[in-house]
């Protein structure tokens, strides 16, 4: 017989719990998470990979919402990517189902994930764009009003059938309630003849679940557009948080080449011929425009959603109060100032060498050699806007990205001098070919501070957020709950190692000196090749860099190691090109299906890293060749660097050895998803067994952490433990003294006790 | 038998309402002719057994007259009236061997006619089949069946889950392809000249195929129309020469001039297409290019660069570049795929062929998507925080379990020789299992079913024992005992082997004897048990002395299971006498 699924209280607060066991770690986390909902507050939680993060979030928060009818909250959970968006969602469904089946109609949510058009758009014609920007023009070009606006007049004008109904059917178009992944989205909208797209972003005000990138909500330029209808009383959701000071940074920054600035120069010439021909022909829309300029800039509420324009990043509201400067009310002025803006900066991009500035000194030698003011910048990005939308109906789609780029870099300068001085800086980087100007933000805390500010829960949560008190040091916020949880292990699941030597007793680096000598190379496939001849189906090997992973994987071609390899396991490779690398995956997890078993080269902080998990069969082994150290001489870090040293008083050193530590741990905890799973993780590097290095790994690892190997020694531990792990084992842990599974039953005993001892 | 003919008068209907033309049936073993008596009649036939399907015959002690129905592949269907049973039968019976050797059978079918279990043809064919793909099946049938230790059905009978309907289908597993990649072929040289040689064979080209169709298209295309074959890989090898030269300028520069050199140098377009279709199927859990659409950090200008690497303005022989790392993919990928067509043909156009047409069926999408979704809600679920679901499990078939202890044999090598006050020996492991076994008859099944430490000694001692027989004598650790024995010694040990397996199962599955059948079958086995036993004797004695202790350390364990069987039938032998000496025979049995 099937026993019931979980029902249980935790204080107030009825949790449906979508399985017949749950993890005592599980249980303190929703506990802890129970208590920032009701402080309303900020919480920082970091519990160890394979230990259920997701479902434990998903299930304590809709049954909060379930709890409160009078309050309903609204979760917003962002994930990284979009495979963890639909992995969510499924859990989500699973979930939802069992609410539903126990409540009846009452618990019914209605969840959404929310995409971009490539990955949601229905007609086939726009699908057979080839890449996002495409895609998104080929849409707007049927979409946008004043297409629609023309086709009443001109039948010949192609417009999209399935946003037309959409649109026909206006309020009354909406979802039924249930969990829609993107492929159910898509269904729907086939059936029904909507738009997925435009039927999604129009739920996001309804929904009670939604599931997006981080992006949604941290590019304020997308925020601005997406996530504007959130109400307060939401709850926002970080999943695999761990880089979010990364993202937060990608999120202010921009650079600018000069393709980038020749592209510029091309629409303004197309801006200028349309503005020229309108002066001929109807003059009294661009009178019309000027005059509401003159009146303010609150002219930004008449936009039709097709028409979106990247909203403004940092826009106080005060400005919007203030009128536009009188050199730019005119079209043609404007046009001049953004021409001599552009002068400008081809004129700094023509520098021989490596320049760095601060956006102070910038904007004042922009100043002095343009002529224009930070005022002006200012209102560079809102007068470009009205520009386009207003009065010139603008048909020029072609490339306007890239002018909106150089527009956006004006803005962020305009507006992030004054309120955050030392905030950004601007590097000139110079290369043998080309010039990139980078304009980076430094300030984590700049782009999330909205979202902190303007939400009542945020929950920042991954495996690896060690050292926990950093995070509110970089993203500047106090939260509630900031706590680390420890993995109960019913068995020695995982089984970390450090191995500094080859069998020959060499050491092995991927240190700058030592990555190409023979001897470390050799080694490594040495390793890979014992390895891959005991581990069974799946192998993961992570690699410190592109480039370095090309070289090696070259090299042991060359000495035969990879035919050895070859013939114990398919081999897998990362490479840039994104869609053969999903191929790739795709394939080497049949290849463990079907028990033929693979091995999968990729690199640590490359795409599959980030969010791609080698759970169960498809990863009994990790092998992270070397410390993943970002690249040290990039201007940028180094910029970073020195702004984390004057801000926070960290040392460049720790800050280092911290991300790429994180990053190994991530990469590594990838293999565990249950404590059923098991899994080996090999550190290849003689810098992992230092004080330094090895502290800053997660306490899960740590604690069962086998240092200074060799690689016949691991060769040794690997075939005890893979053998060990191949028997059957009491899946309660009921002989250990501690539970690490706990039923319906243990849960009701420690609700009548009222003692929690029993979970640790 | 063969060569043989058998020749009955019977009479034709070429339908059940035809009243039937008298003639002789003149069967061979490749083909079957109906002569009719009256020569001007016009139903002369001729059919060759490889084409008759099936063929059913009506039962003895039916009203009806001896009728054989012989089906043929077409479908059509003719019948025979014997003049009485036996002639029916012996025909019968010389059509089973005869569509049996038909099929390069090689030896004597024996078929069981007196049991009153009707086998279909499909049956003995799948019984054939079985006996021929499986040498080893097929010498323990020669010496049981045919010397009448067994009966035909009491051999099979064991075998059930051979002849079970899943297996006949997957029973002919299709052989993969080597993981070896086709690049790694080195040229031979003959030393002197700068000439190279390159041999192809089938599986080579084949390969080739598979992994670039823009090549096999080119072939479809050029020979023999515009070159030899012979040119053609010429051609082909020459561009594989300029890959790996990585000199893309000299590429670039052949390939203006050779525009069939280019078809070879350009990237695939037929694989960029492929790539495409295979994206949209791809499990949306790990799609990453899904992502692309979906933030801004692969804009080319925005976000900060990651990992240092600067994409550098590409160069304009970009298209004759191609990557080891993209070359390995599609190579596993293909490996993956497996041999998705079943031609054995020598001809390469043939196989190009028919490799295009297999590309351009396209599976059905909407079943492939719905399997796909099953898979993703299945995976959702933790799987130790719910009730243990099953799985349908395929059917491993492993070539030679011993690969399996051999490569265990290491572990023992490398253990640390301090360690050994940790390991128990192999009777405290026995012990451990003897006792478990207590456990389990006194409480009965529980979760788990062994405790997990008993099952590890016992498992890792069973390997150690295994492994370190071999130990004491290899001085090479690759090379077990058995490899060491003259092939001939070896291939008798493990025949002998088997064959007492065979025996033992039946042996023991015969008891408790409630039967005089099993009585008799007890009997005979005893017999050719005993007989075994002195062959193993006379083995240990024949072979070298340098051998003889390995080798009776082999036999030890099979003599002691047949003594072990030979105690239990004298027991049961002497109870048995006992009680029917007291008049009362069991179960009404002799």
């Amino acid at each position: 017989m099937r026993k019931k699924k979980m029902i249980f209280k935790i204080e107030d607060v009825t949790v449906y719990f979508p399985y017949e066991n749950i993890y005592p770690e599980q249980y303190e986390y929703m506990i802890e998470l129970k208590r920032t909902l009701d402080a309303k507050g900020h919480c920082l939680l970091e519990m160890p990979t394979g230990t259920g993060k997701t479902i434990a979030l998903l299930s304590l928060i809709t049954s909060y919402r379930l709890s409160r009818p009078d309050s309903p909250i609204k979760l917003v959970y962002c994930t990284r990517t979009v495979h963890e968006m639909e992995k969510t969602l499924a859990e989500l469904k699973v979930l939802h189902d069992y609410q539903v089946s126990q409540l009846g109609a009452q618990a019914k949510i209605l969840a959404i994930g929310l995409s971009s058009r490539k990955n949601l758009c229905v007609n086939p014609k726009v699908l057979a764009a080839e890449n996002r920007d495409s895609v998104d023009a080929a849409c707007r070009k049927r979409t946008a009003s004043w297409v629609r606006d023309m086709a009443v007049e001109n039948k010949n004008v192609e417009l999209c059938d399935y946003f037309e109904n959409h649109e026909k059917a206006g309020e009354n178009a909406l979802l039924p309630p249930g969990v829609y992944t993107l492929e159910d989205l898509r269904t729907f909208g086939k059936n029904r003849g909507w738009c997925p797209y435009f039927l999604a972003r129009h739920m996001v005000q309804f929904a009670n679940v939604i599931v997006y990138s981080y992006q949604y909500l941290l590019d304020p330029k997308v925020a601005g557009i997406i996530s504007k209808e959130l109400q307060k009383e939401s709850v926002v959701v970080f999943d695999e948080a761990h880089n979010i000071d990364n993202v937060c940074i990608e999120a202010l920054s921009v650079s600018v080449r000069r393709v980038t600035l020749e592209g510029a120069n091309r629409n303004l010439n197309k801006i200028r011929q349309e503005i020229d021909r309108f002066k001929a022909t109807d003059a009294g829309r661009l009178r019309a425009e000027y005059n509401r300029l003159v009146e303010g800039l609150a002219l930004r509420g008449d936009l039709s959603g097709t028409d979106q324009w990247l909203a403004n990043p940092a826009l106080p509201h005060d400005i919007l109060k203030e009128a536009v400067p009188g050199n730019i009310r005119r079209a043609e002025h404007f046009v001049h100032v953004l021409r001599r803006l552009l002068q400008y900066l081809g004129g700094r991009l023509d520098t021989e060498n490596v320049e760095k500035e601060s956006p102070v000194s910038f904007v004042s030698s922009l100043n002095s050699q343009a002529g224009i003011e930070q005022k002006t910048l200012k209102f560079c990005y809102d007068r470009l806007h009205s520009l386009h939308v207003n009065p010139l109906k603008l048909q020029i789609q072609m490339n306007l990205c890239l002018f909106r780029q150089c527009a956006t870099l004006q803005l962020l300068l305009g507006h992030m001098q004054g309120a955050f001085p030392s905030s950004l800086s601007l590097t000139t980087k110079e290369c043998l070919i080309f010039q990139i100007l980078y304009c980076s933000c430094h300030d984590a805390s700049l782009a999330i501070k909205p979202v902190f500010d303007r939400f009542q829960s945020v929950v920042i949560t991954s495996g690896t957020l060690s050292p926990i008190d950093l995070y509110p040091r970089l993203l500047s916020f106090n939260p509630v709950v900031s706590r680390s949880f420890k993995m109960s292990m019913t068995r020695d699941c995982i089984c970390p190692m450090v191995l500094t030597r080859g069998s020959d007793q060499l050491p092995v680096s991927t240190k700058f000196d030592m990555r190409s000598d023979p001897g470390v190379v050799r080694n490594y496939g040495k390793l890979l090749v014992e390895m891959v001849s005991i581990v069974p189906d799946g192998v993961v090997c992570f690699f410190v860099s592109y480039s370095y992973m090309d070289g090696i994987i070259a090299t042991w071609s060359e000495t035969g190691i990879l035919k050895e390899i070859m013939q114990q396991k398919l081999v897998f490779i990362e490479t840039q090109d994104v869609v053969e690398t999903t191929l790739a995956l795709d394939n080497y997890r049949r290849a463990c299906d079907r028990g033929r078993g693979a091995v999968f080269f990729s690199v640590a902080r490359g795409k599959v890293a980030e969010g791609i998990d080698f759970d169960r069969h498809y990863g009994r082994l990790v092998v992270m060749y070397g410390v993943p150290f970002q690249y040290t001489l990039s201007k940028i870090l180094l910029a970073r660097l020195e702004y984390l040293r004057d801000t926070f008083q960290i040392k460049e050193g720790d800050f280092l050895t911290f991300d790429a530590l994180r990053q190994a741990a991530q990469c590594v905890g990838r293999v565990i998803r249950s404590k059923a799973d098991y899994g080996m993780m090999i550190f290849a590097d003689k810098r992992y067994s230092r004080h330094d290095k090895r502290s800053k790994l997660p306490g899960w690892i740590l604690s069962h952490l086998r240092d200074n190997l060799s690689t016949d020694m691991a060769i040794h531990i690997a075939r005890e433990f893979l053998r060990k792990m191949a028997q059957p084992y009491d899946k309660a842990g009921t002989t250990m003294g501690k539970k690490t599974l706990l039923t319906q039953e243990d849960l009701d005993k420690m609700a009548e006790t009222g003692v929690q001892d029993m979970v640790y | 038998m063969a060569g043989l003919q058998v020749e009955k008068r019977v009479k034709y209907k070429s339908s059940v309402k035809d009243p039937g033309t008298p003639g002789l049936l003149r069967i061979k073993e490749v083909m079957l002719l109906f002569v009719p008596e009256d020569p001007k009649s016009d139903s002369k036939l001729k059919v060759q057994t490889q084409n008759i399907k099936s063929q059913k015959y009506t039962k003895e002690g039916s009203n009806k007259p001896p009728w054989l129905n012989l089906t043929n592949k077409q479908g059509r269907s003719h019948i025979f009236e014997f003049e009485n049973y036996q002639d029916m039968h012996s025909c019968r019976d010389f059509i089973t061997k005869a569509l049996a050797k038909c099929e390069e059978e090689p030896k004597k079918p024996a078929v069981s006619t007196s049991s009153a279990e009707q086998l279909s043809i499909a049956d003995f064919e799948l019984r054939f089949k079985l006996l021929r793909e499986n040498s080893e099946l097929q010498r323990l049938h020669k010496q049981f069946v045919e010397s009448k230790v067994l009966t035909e059905d009491e051999f099979w009978a064991t075998r059930k889950k051979l002849l079970g309907k899943d297996s006949v289908r997957k029973s002919k597993q299709q052989l993969g392809l080597k993981s070896m990649m086709v690049s790694g072929i080195k040229p031979s040289t003959d030393g002197r000249t700068n000439r190279v040689t390159f041999n192809l064979t089938p599986e080579i080209i084949f390969q080739i195929f598979a992994e670039k169709p823009a090549v096999r298209q080119a072939f479809i295309n050029y020979v023999p129309s515009k070159m030899t074959e012979k040119d053609f890989w010429t051609k082909y090898f020459r561009a594989e020469y300029l890959y790996s030269t990585k000199n893309t300028a000299v590429a670039a520069a052949e390939a203006a001039e050779d525009e069939e050199l280019a078809v070879f140098l350009k990237p695939d377009e037929i694989l960029a297409q492929e790539a495409r279709q295979k994206i949209r199927r791809v499990d949306p859990t790990l799609d990453m290019e899904a992502d692309q659409g979906d933030d801004y950090t692969h804009l080319m200008d925005h976000g900060i660069q990651r990992d240092g690497t600067l994409d550098l303005v590409e160069p304009k022989n970009d298209q004759f570049k191609r990557s080891l790392l993209q070359d390995l993919n599609r190579h596993a990928a293909v490996v993956l795929e497996g041999r998705s067509i079943d031609v054995e043909s020598e001809d390469t156009r043939t196989v190009a062929e028919a490799l295009t047409r297999v590309k351009q069926v396209s599976k059905a999408d909407s079943e492939a998507n719905q399997e796909r979704l099953e898979r993703i809600s299945r995976v959702a679920g933790m799987e130790d925080l719910q009730e243990p679901q099953n799985f349908p499990l395929a059917p491993l078939s492993i070539k030679d379990p011993r690969d399996y202890f051999e490569s265990q044999q290491g572990n023992v090598l490398n253990e640390p020789r301090g360690a050994g006050g940790l390991k128990r020996n192999i009777h405290e492991a026995y012990g451990l299992l003897k006792a478990s076994i207590l456990d389990i008859r006194t409480k009965g099944l529980c979760d788990p079913l062994i405790k997990p430490e008993v099952s590890f000694e016992v498992f890792s001692s069973l390997t150690r024992t295994i492994s370190t027989a071999k130990n004491i004598i290899g001085k090479n650790p690759r090379e077990s005992f058995l490899d060491r024995l003259p092939k001939a010694t070896k291939d008798e040990v493990l025949h002998h082997w088997t064959s007492i397996q065979e025996l033992l199962r039946h042996f023991w599955s015969s008891y408790p004897i409630s039967t005089t059948y099993l009585h008799t079958k007890v009997g005979k086995l005893k017999d050719a048990m005993s007989n075994t036993y002195s062959q193993l004797e006379a083995m240990k004695e024949s072979v070298q002395s340098d051998l003889r202790h390995q080798v009776s350390l082999l036999v030890r364990p099979m003599q002691q299971a047949l003594d072990a069987a030979f105690q239990h039938y004298e027991a049961d032998l002497q109870r048995r006498t006992a009680k029917s000496g007291g008049g009362e025979r069991p179960n009404g049995c002799v």
